[in-house]
């Protein structure tokens, strides 16, 4: 499968336009996978996401050049390796950061796919036990992690994660062809269409947002030195980089948490058993390789779960879903049975998708540096530009664009007020899935009991409630140790 | 301000909930088809008289009106996007792009003949990127149909 032309192609794409995607500061995998998505459906499953996984995983090794050289992540989830990688540029050590870090992607990304290859056949071993009551569970559960996972803003989490799962209710109900919340408006009958939703969120509130902010140009200057460096130096730290490897995978595959629990989890990790957990923050090698570890191996990871039940890990493989499903291939058990080969092609992708990263990047960080630079209001007008592509591809509609227009500007909202949008978009996709299988799961129920009454609907019941008590032991515990004013769930979400 | 906005949006669809919804006599709660509905704007609600709280009981951020009327300005570029859009159709991907990717980067603040240029170029690098190499579903523009024989045909199907 790898030896056609398109899928070559579209390793390159993915692996080398990933990369620049995430070394230019302000765009991000999110807003080019949003605009190419619509783009994809009419490429083989295979070609198309191969493109979109390379631009996922390949935009975080991108994305720790300006966070290394200039202190600005170039994808959000980067933020963490500014910690500790700007501190050793600063000390004239940025050759040796910026290795480190290709090389902790690398260690990271493999790990990720190794795990992908491993645990996925198992859990689609165990996938057929999972019927509608237990992916209901499942997806319950997800829900609720998307909106703890956001300490300090619960609420606002909490209310766009119900306002996502009210988006997918709008237009006409399939089981009793009713119409909900249309308004009387004929466009609204096929619902809010979720790519739709993503492009506005995503893409244009990007565009917007840079729009309105006075223009900037990052300015790194070149790195000299072999970027081989920093495997030797990685050596020196396994232990370290298989932990936060570790973190991201098993953070990847629950839904709803994703990179920055798992940056956060491993850094954390990584300083509380250090020798040194005095140099985190000030330029540590230990810091730097415990993000990229974690955050690079959760792509993989964020497919484990879609590829063997699926339900999306994170935001990004939630809209991969729409590839699935318009190519009529459906992800779940029988994925493994019916389409073998385009599962073996996706793990093959994968790692040549990291090879030929790494060995763009081992010739051309000085060339990323230059392209960096590209002021951030320019940006704005081509990412707008693009975002019409994605949009009006879908259904050649106008309403489409201004449902996106609209969804741009709440997105810009959020952003300026520090807001989480990730939750709409999983509150989307989660509560459509929770919604179809509670629905399927009823008939069989004589009491409430029934739904728990299999041994996995049990444990993921037991699951949530283990999830909601320690957040509350969390909360009295903190409420305990600081003066009520000091309440981080009341507060933080207008904090900036 | 974003807090009152969003509460004042969930109660009013909550308010709507009979209106907008059905209910089938005999089924179960579950099944019927205002449950789901029900459930997210009474959340959406709760969650958003929670956040209104913390709002009001957290300092006041100075500029806060400014941050509003930035939100607002935000909707003079969904405008560019949306004239952008309407305009397609009749005038042509190609020769709209180009035309607003100078026009927005003028309105970006640049002036550079070399910017502009650039901006030109990165335009004709998208449509050919997505409409001629990747044959994206975007409409060709009304207005090819008055342009001669030969190059009718090449800019319908690839530009």
């Amino acid at each position: 499968m790898l030896a056609r032309w398109d899928v070559v192609i579209a390793l390159l794409v993915g692996s080398i336009g990933g990369v620049i995607i995430g070394a230019i500061p302000g765009v991000g995998p999110a807003v080019a996978i949003a605009i190419l998505l619509p783009a994809t459906f009419g490429l083989d499953p295979i070609v198309g996401l191969t493109v979109l996984l390379g631009i996922y995983g390949s935009s975080m090794y991108g994305g720790a050049i300006p966070a290394v050289l200039i202190n600005t992540p170039g994808t959000a989830v980067n933020a963490l390796t500014s910690y500790d990688g700007y501190p050793m540029t600063q000390r004239g050590e940025a050759h040796r950061a910026v290795s480190l870090a290709y090389s902790a992607s690398f260690w990271g990304g493999i790990f990720g796919i190794i795990c992908l290859i491993l645990l996925s056949p198992v859990l689609a071993l165990v996938a057929p036990m999972f019927g509608s009551r237990e992916i209901f569970l499942a997806a319950l559960l997800g829900i609720i992690l998307v909106i703890l996972a956001h300490r300090g803003q619960i609420f606002a989490a909490g209310l766009l994660a119900m306002f996502g799962i009210f988006l997918q209710t709008v237009g006409l109900d399939a089981v009793t062809y009713t119409q909900r919340y249309t308004f009387g408006y004929s466009f609204l009958s096929s619902g809010v269409n979720l790519i739709v939703v993503v492009l506005g969120l995503f893409a244009l509130s990007q565009a917007f947002f840079l729009l309105t902010e006075p223009d900037n140009s990052p300015d790194a200057k070149p790195v000299s030195g072999k970027m081989s460096a920093g495997f030797k130096e990685l050596l020196k730290h396994k232990r370290v980089a298989t932990v936060a490897s570790a973190f991201g995978v098993i953070l990847g595959m629950i839904p709803g948490t994703g990179e920055f629990t798992a940056q956060f989890m491993s850094y954390t990790y990584a300083q509380k058993t250090s020798k040194n957990p005095e140099l985190f923050g000030k330029g540590s090698p230990e810091g730097l390789i415990a993000s990229e570890a974690a955050n690079n191996a959760v792509p993989a990871a964020a497919m484990i779960p879609l590829l063997a039940l699926g339900i999306p890990g994170e935001a990004l493989t939630a809209m991969m879903l729409s590839v699935f499903y318009v190519h009529n291939v459906i992800p779940g058990p029988q994925l493994f049975q019916n389409n073998i080969d385009l599962v073996y092609g996706l793990y093959f992708s994968l790692i040549a998708l990291n090879v030929i990263v790494m060995i763009f990047l081992l010739f051309s960080t000085n060339l990323l540096t230059k392209i960096i630079r590209v002021p951030t209001r320019f940006l704005g007008v081509m990412i707008l530009l693009l975002s019409f592509v994605g949009v009006y591809s879908l259904r050649n509609s106008l309403t489409d664009c201004m449902i996106a227009a609209g969804f741009g500007v709440l997105g810009l909202i959020l952003k300026r007020l520090n807001l989480p949008i990730v939750p709409i978009i999983l509150g989307m996709v989660l509560g459509g899935i929770m919604e179809v299988k509670l629905r399927s799961a009823m008939p069989r129920l004589k009491t409430p009991f029934d739904m728990i009454d299999r041994p996995i609907a049990f444990i993921l019941f037991a699951l949530i409630l283990l999830v909601l008590a320690l957040h509350i032991r969390t909360l009295v515990k903190e409420w305990r140790a600081h003066d009520p004013e000091d309440d981080h769930d009341l507060h933080d979400s207008q904090m900036r | 301000m974003f807090a009152w906005l969003i509460l004042a949006i969930s109660l009013y669809l909550l308010s709507q909930i009979v209106d907008q919804t059905a209910w089938r006599n005999g089924g179960k709660l579950f099944a019927q088809p205002r449950f789901w509905p029900a459930v997210s704007l009474g959340g959406m609600a709760i969650f958003a008289a929670f956040h209104l709280i913390g709002s009001a009981l957290s300092d006041r951020i100075d500029g806060r009106w400014k941050e509003v009327w930035l939100w607002i300005s935000s909707l003079e570029y969904a405008g560019w996007f949306i004239a952008y859009a309407l305009i397609v159709p009749d005038a042509g991907y190609l020769p709209t792009t180009v035309v607003f990717a100078v026009v927005l980067a003028l309105r970006a603040g640049y002036r550079k003949l070399s910017t502009l240029t650039i901006a030109a170029a990165s335009a004709v690098f998208i449509v050919i990127l997505f409409k001629t190499l990747l044959k994206v579903n975007v409409p060709s523009g009304l207005m090819y149909d008055s342009l001669p024989d030969g190059i009718r045909q090449i800019m319908l199907t690839y530009f």
